[in-house]
């Protein structure tokens, strides 16, 4: 059996937990970055000099922010489906040892759920594209490439994540993560403003967090102005990141499931 | 009941599990035969739950051999899991789901196609009883109810082998029996079936053979009969003294009974003719406040091997 196979077999369990949630997701994956795209992008926007120039063309704040915000969102689901779904699958609903015992091994739930996480992402970012296209924001038909770009920033967040909830005893830590970690890449990974306003350490902090690599990759494609190279570098990164992180999550799983 | 009975299904031989400096599961030896309810007995902390881990394939062996349907459950536990039925010790159902779709979603671990599985999860729920709470979640369900459900549960996969460690801790008297009667229907069917358990009268009930483990060894194997034969006599008077328990007992019995053993509660006398030993007690003038003839069980066995109860 391979383990493509094996690691789909969870993703029902998550299908169907997921089905009774779905309406209060829908808030806040999509009605929150909407409000957020309203109230920063047309609302603050109006007040930002029009002529912001992207390699060297110009675009409206909204364009600017709302990929920003695409990318964002994407690190919010992952981060919240990777926290306390994965804490409760070891601890509360104990659904990672129901699949433990029947033949599936660590890496299939944690693959699986992984699975689960991007499929979620990707939902909810392909709706939020459409919003941004509403607004007028999508520049370019290479836009579309956004939504694969965003789903790897989901999984660069689900999988670093996933390893800490796995690790940890309780979600006494979520809350810490959220406040201390997502919000300040939130607000300060060149979403709303470039890292290059920072003072110099905290831009070099920022371009090593996975958020700022995402941003950047998202706004070049929905702008329709993408350095390949720098493009090229954004995915290297995210995709290394990736692998580190779900061998970690491999790790921290073994050792709390299987003792 | 088929041609392969007796054959070796599970084989441990040294058996070790250790966790840092605690030596959970010291050395152990069995052998679980097609076709056998087979029973760890003993108090908790004995090794026993470590075992049924081992066994399971999500708890790598420290040292010795162990091999599950002739496999090596480190190298082939995907191959092993698919062949046996877990019922956990706590339950890992998902409260929110209904009764049904617990057992189908679990079904799809194994990777039952979910056309089979309806009528799969309808048959396992008529057979644990629970067929008008299909549609229900599972939440509200009693402690006996979820149980069931985890039994049925695991058996989506038709186990040859079924691990239920404690199936019945937690439920109360009725519930018990309830499961003890599908247990046992399972055994009949030639499911074969190893549990864990620290009441004897469960092991009495359900095992053909059990091993008696006590701080990850085992101290006696046999079937429920042979360990009270061997290790105990036929009958138990039970004394209970209230205040004014007699300091010599030996000079009460006279060296007419067996073996003594006084426990903070009450006294037990074993003896192979009960109501013979509490006349003479009678007889010779000792008024306990209660006298209590019975036969020996597998509680008279632990406490005789390990100077302990079953249940502190």
């Amino acid at each position: 059996m391979s383990t493509v196979a094996l690691a789909l077999r969870p993703l029902e369990f998550f299908f169907a937990q997921y089905r009774r949630v779905w309406r209060g997701t829908v808030i806040s994956s999509v009605v929150t970055p909407v409000v957020y795209l309203l109230a920063l992008g047309v609302g603050l926007g109006k007040f930002v000099r029009q002529d912001l120039v992207y390699n060297g063309e110009s675009f409206d704040y909204l364009d600017v922010v709302a990929p920003a915000l695409l990318a964002a969102t994407a690190m919010q689901v992952a981060s919240f489906e990777a926290s306390w779904p994965v804490l409760s699958a070891i601890k509360w609903s104990r659904q990672y040892h129901a699949m433990l015992a029947a033949p599936l091994r660590v890496k299939d739930l944690l693959v699986g759920h992984q699975v689960f996480i991007a499929l979620r992402i990707l939902s909810t970012v392909t709706v939020y594209l459409a919003v941004i296209a509403a607004f007028g924001a999508v520049k370019s038909p290479l836009a579309i490439l956004a939504i694969p770009a965003a789903g790897l920033v989901g999984v660069a967040f689900a999988a670093p994540i996933a390893a800490w909830g796995a690790y940890t005893e309780s979600d006494a830590s979520f809350v810490a993560i959220f406040r201390f970690l997502i919000l300040p890449m939130f607000l300060f990974s060149g979403t709303f403003f470039p890292v290059s306003q920072l003072p110099a350490p905290f831009e070099a902090v920022a371009y090593a967090t996975p958020l700022w690599h995402g941003v950047d990759l998202c706004r070049q494609l929905t702008l329709g102005e993408v350095v390949v190279p720098s493009a090229i570098a954004h995915v290297v990164f995210l995709a290394a990141w990736i692998v580190a992180s779900l061998t970690l999550a491999v790790i921290s799983y073994r050792r709390k499931l299987v003792l | 009941m088929g041609e392969h009975d007796g054959q070796s299904l599970i084989q441990a031989r040294g058996l070790v599990k250790r966790f840092g400096e605690l030596t959970a599961v010291d050395a152990i030896d069995f052998d679980l035969r097609r076709g056998e309810a087979f029973g760890f007995l003993g108090p908790n902390g004995a090794g026993k739950t470590s075992t049924m881990r081992m066994i399971g394939c999500v708890s790598p062996i420290t040292d010795g051999t162990l091999r599950v349907f002739g496999l090596d459950p480190m190298r082939d536990g995907v191959k092993i899991r698919s062949r046996l039925g877990v019922v956990p010790q706590l339950d890992t159902l998902d409260m929110e789901l209904t009764v049904r779709e617990n057992i189908v979603i679990y079904g799809r671990y194994f990777g039952i196609p979910r056309s089979e599985l309806g009528k799969r999860a309808d048959e396992l729920l008529e057979f644990v009883q629970l067929d008008e709470r299909a549609n229900d979640r599972v939440e509200p369900l009693s402690g006996g109810m979820k149980r069931r459900l985890t039994i049925a549960r695991s058996l989506v996969n038709d186990p040859e082998v079924m691990l239920l460690d404690e199936p019945t801790t937690g439920l109360d008297p009725q519930a018990r029996h309830v499961v003890w009667d599908r247990l046992y229907r399972l055994k009949q069917s030639g499911v074969t079936l190893l549990l864990t358990t620290h009441y004897m009268d469960e092991a009495e009930q359900l095992c053909d053979r059990l091993v008696v483990m006590d701080k990850g060894k085992i101290v006696a194997e046999g079937s429920p009969l042979e360990l009270i034969d061997r290790y105990s006599t036929r009958e138990v008077v039970e004394l209970r003294f209230g205040e004014s328990r007699p300091d010599d007992l030996n000079y009460w019995t006279d060296g007419k009974v067996a073996r003594i053993e006084a426990l903070p509660d009450r006294v037990l006398l074993y003896t192979d003719d009960g109501d013979a030993a509490a006349h003479m007690l009678h007889e010779r003038g000792l008024a306990p406040e209660s006298v209590l003839v019975r036969r020996s069980t597998l509680e008279d066995v632990f406490l005789h091997l390990t100077g302990r109860s079953l249940i502190e």
